[in-house]
């Protein structure tokens, strides 16, 4: 073909953009830091509403079975696997606990670059951002 | 096919890059308006569906109007119309996609619009409005892309497309009286609540689509080969009179209803408009203008020397589009919550970015149109080369 | 090089940098985040234990008697707006409320009366949602963000607005707003315990659906100081609404469009 050496120059620098995201951090390195969880220190209450492992895979879907109890059934009692009792609220119980929103809820949305919404509308009692 | 639309003059080419500089201003502010909110357009706690629902309800009636070439040549073989069947489905492809674009810019929401199939509900209007236009915009599809397909391979159309054509004749009334049944069932507004929206709507699509047909045909005649023929323009041009006849009258039955009776529920949306109510008065000179379009329009179509002479229908149908642009849009949309149901009065004007983006989708829509008319009339070889 | 494949080459150079374009007019366009205070605590620790009673027919009667609205009293608003983070946008074009004040002759239009009772004429009286009994708004809602839960109440789903305001036009009382802005920057001080809503969605009273999950009665019944505002169940015959609309003349608004409206207005 014509212009061989040129179109085979434009071939290998796409490829190279195309390919960047796994090259990157291996060449340039990383500097951002895996999640730092830091976990509540309230006296009172040891355990959350659900185990550690469903909450870290299904929190998400927890939250909506809340959502729809508590608004659309009006049914806003929580009752765990232990018999104890909690509202279903984000703000009232998750982060009644979980009270630095920063240092716990922030640490894995910003790691996985997610962004829900819910704060739009739910309080978080320490800051509230505007966009 | 679509290699057609992919080759064209520079007029061409030039058209579409108007129209995309167009669409991209409007990008941009429905960018903002999706930062800001819908705060951004003239829409208030009182008047809540303003610019964009007028152009939908409008667009709708458009969409429709296809209708009137398909009804003639499907159900009753009338052959002067077979060069406009496929052009008047692919303007309903154009308005039914146009509809669709100013919805999604108009709610508040509309990342959660999928809410409307994920919860559907029968009670709604709306839900039933969603179901029809994209049923409607679904056959169009099929039916007009299969119809092109067979005239490229120069054979008749597959059999089974028939009653797929016959369907979208009453599905095409269908949209345009679920549409009005919108408006018309509300209690909380007089305005829109008679049993005449309906046929009002049908009537004035019918006259304003097959308007907006005949003007498209008139420009695509001056700049190709295409002629449907004198007998079509003269058949369209004597629908496009009937059916305004019948707008006109039942614009003038609801004036009765109204004055009549002397229900200051029912004047009152009446005398803002015409009249002005409360010292407001911003849409009674669009009112008039519209008022003396249509009928002006109707006196050079009701005398058959005036009719036939296309110099003067051309400019007769861009009169009757602007007028019932004007009462179906604007006048008919906003009136509604005018008085309040509170009984107060309050102004509604389209902001810049409400214009911007709705300018934005109508370029959208002739894009469309350009881009099909194109393919259709180099795949009939129809064009000036 | 063919004339076309130099075209395509010169389009995806151009579609690639406008792609990249993007993501810095995003970074640009981003303003600048700001604290709003916050309510010190959240409040009542009680389980909100009670559940929806389909038996229940809840419903308000409003004293006009004993409001004090036409002398300035605006407690009522004041407690519904605060509790529920309504903002004070300020400009009647893109305003939220739940409740507000109206004057009789708006609220009431079919009351035509040229010889009004003095007392009446031009007095401003609070208004809010009727929670109708046969709700036009739930009828046009096409996702039942809006429905009327089995005790009466006309609900509201935040998360399921789609924001097309069919049922503001559907509402022969003009109760509903709309969030045509985000309204955080206009609630002066927030209640966390109760979220705020965002650009976009419907919004109106609830008869304070959390609060009587509590067993308290609504926010304005209980801020109200001379009792004028009555909160109860109409099926219960026994109950303070039925005994006041068996001892005394009450209107409703529109009653002749057949909405059905629960709050009852003594005159």
């Amino acid at each position: 073909m014509y212009d061989s050496g040129k179109i085979l120059i434009g071939i290998i620098v796409f490829l190279i953009l195309f390919t960047s995201p796994t090259w990157y951090d291996l060449v340039f390195g990383n500097p951002a830091t895996k999640p730092n969880l830091v976990l509540p220190k309230k006296a009172d209450q040891k355990e959350c509403v659900m185990s550690t492992e469903y909450m870290r895979d299904n929190h998400m879907e927890l939250l909506n079975v809340w959502r729809d109890e508590a608004v659309r059934k009006g049914d806003r009692i929580f009752i765990t696997a232990s018999g104890k009792e909690f509202e279903m609220s984000l703000t009232k119980t998750c982060l009644n606990c979980h009270s630095n929103k920063a240092e716990f809820c922030d640490q894995c949305h910003n790691y996985l670059g997610v962004s829900p919404y819910c704060w739009e509308c739910h309080v978080d009692p320490k800051t509230v951002e505007i966009k | 096919m679509l290699e057609h639309a992919l080759k064209g003059t520079k007029k061409y080419w030039g058209w579409l890059l108007f129209l995309s500089v167009i669409i991209l201003v409007g990008v941009y502010f429905y960018y903002r308006q999706f930062n800001y909110g819908l705060g951004i357009t003239g829409l208030s706690r009182d008047v809540t569906w303003g610019f964009y629902i007028a152009q939908l309800t409008f667009l709708v009636g458009v969409a429709a109007s296809g209708v009137m070439v398909v009804l003639p040549y499907y159900l009753h073989n009338y052959k002067a119309f077979g060069k406009l069947t496929i052009l008047g489905e692919f303007l309903a492809i154009a308005s039914i996609v146009m509809c669709i674009l100013f919805v999604c810019v108009d709610v508040g929401q509309p990342l959660r619009m999928i809410n409307i199939i994920l919860n559907p509900t029968p009670s709604s209007i709306l839900f039933w409005d969603t179901v029809v236009l994209s049923g409607y915009l679904l056959l169009n599809v099929i039916i007009s892309h299969t119809v092109l397909e067979a005239e490229r391979k120069s054979l008749p159309p597959p059999k089974w497309i028939k009653p797929i054509i016959i369907i979208s004749i009453p599905w095409a009334i269908s949209i345009h009286t679920v549409t009005a049944f919108l408006y018309s069932g509300l209690a909380a507004r007089p305005f829109w609540m008679t049993a005449i929206l309906a046929p009002r709507f049908l009537a004035s699509a019918f006259s304003s689509g097959p308007a907006l047909l005949l003007i498209m045909v008139f420009i695509i005649r001056k700049i190709t080969k295409f002629d449907p023929g004198k007998e079509a323009v003269k058949e369209l041009a004597l629908i496009i009179t009937y059916a305004m006849c019948a707008n006109v009258f039942f614009i003038l039955m609801e004036f009765f209803t109204s004055f009549y009776s002397s229900i200051p529920e029912h004047i009152q949306h009446f005398q803002y408009l015409y009249f002005g109510l409360d010292g407001h008065n911003t849409l009674v000179p669009w009112m008039w203008s519209s008022a003396i379009l249509a009928i002006v329009s109707l006196v050079f179509l009701l005398i058959p020397k005036y009719r036939k002479n296309e110099k003067i229908l051309v400019w007769v149908c861009v009169a009757i589009f602007i007028s019932i642009w004007i009462d179906k849009g604007l006048g008919m949309v906003v009136t509604g919550f005018i008085p309040t149901p509170l009984g107060k009065v309050v102004d509604y004007s389209p902001t810049a970015p409400e214009l911007f983006i709705s300018l934005a989708i109508w370029a959208i829509g002739f894009f469309i149109i350009t881009v099909f008319y194109k393919i259709t009339l180099s795949l009939r070889k129809e064009l000036v080369t | 090089m063919d004339k076309n494949r130099r075209k395509f080459l010169k389009l995806a150079g151009l579609a690639a940098l406008g792609v990249s374009a993007g993501k810095y007019i995003d970074i640009i366009a981003k303003d600048t985040a700001h604290k709003i205070p916050i309510a010190d605590s959240l409040s009542n620790t009680k389980l909100p234990t009670v559940k929806v009673n389909p038996k229940n027919r809840w419903a308000m009667v409003v004293d006009l008697n004993k409001c004090l609205v036409e002398e300035g009293c605006t407690k009522c608003i004041n407690a519904c707006h605060k509790t529920h983070n309504v903002p004070d946008i300020g400009n009647p074009k893109d305003e939220v409320k739940w409740i507000w004040k109206e004057p009789y002759e708006n609220a009431f239009l079919d009351q035509e009366n040229y010889y009004m009772t003095a007392s009446l004429e031009g007095q401003k009286i609070p208004i809010f949602c009727n929670h109708c009994d046969n709700p036009p708004c739930v009828r046009v809602c096409p996702t039942q963000a809006t429905w009327k839960r089995e005790d009466g109440i006309v609900m509201m789903d935040w998360h399921r607005c789609i924001g097309c305001r069919y049922c503001v036009a559907a509402c022969p009382y003009g109760s509903r707003s709309f969030n045509w802005r985000d309204p955080r920057p206009f609630i002066k001080e927030i209640t966390p315990d109760f979220p705020t809503r965002t650009k976009g969605v419907v919004e109106k009273c609830t008869f304070c659906d959390e609060r009587l999950a509590k067993g308290l009665e609504p926010a304005c019944v209980e801020a109200c100081t001379t009792k004028a505002l009555v909160f109860g169940n109409l099926n219960d015959p026994k109950s303070n609404v039925r005994e006041l609309l068996k001892e005394n003349y009450s209107i409703r608004r529109k009653p002749g469009l057949g909405t059905n409206p629960e709050i009852f207005y003594l005159v």
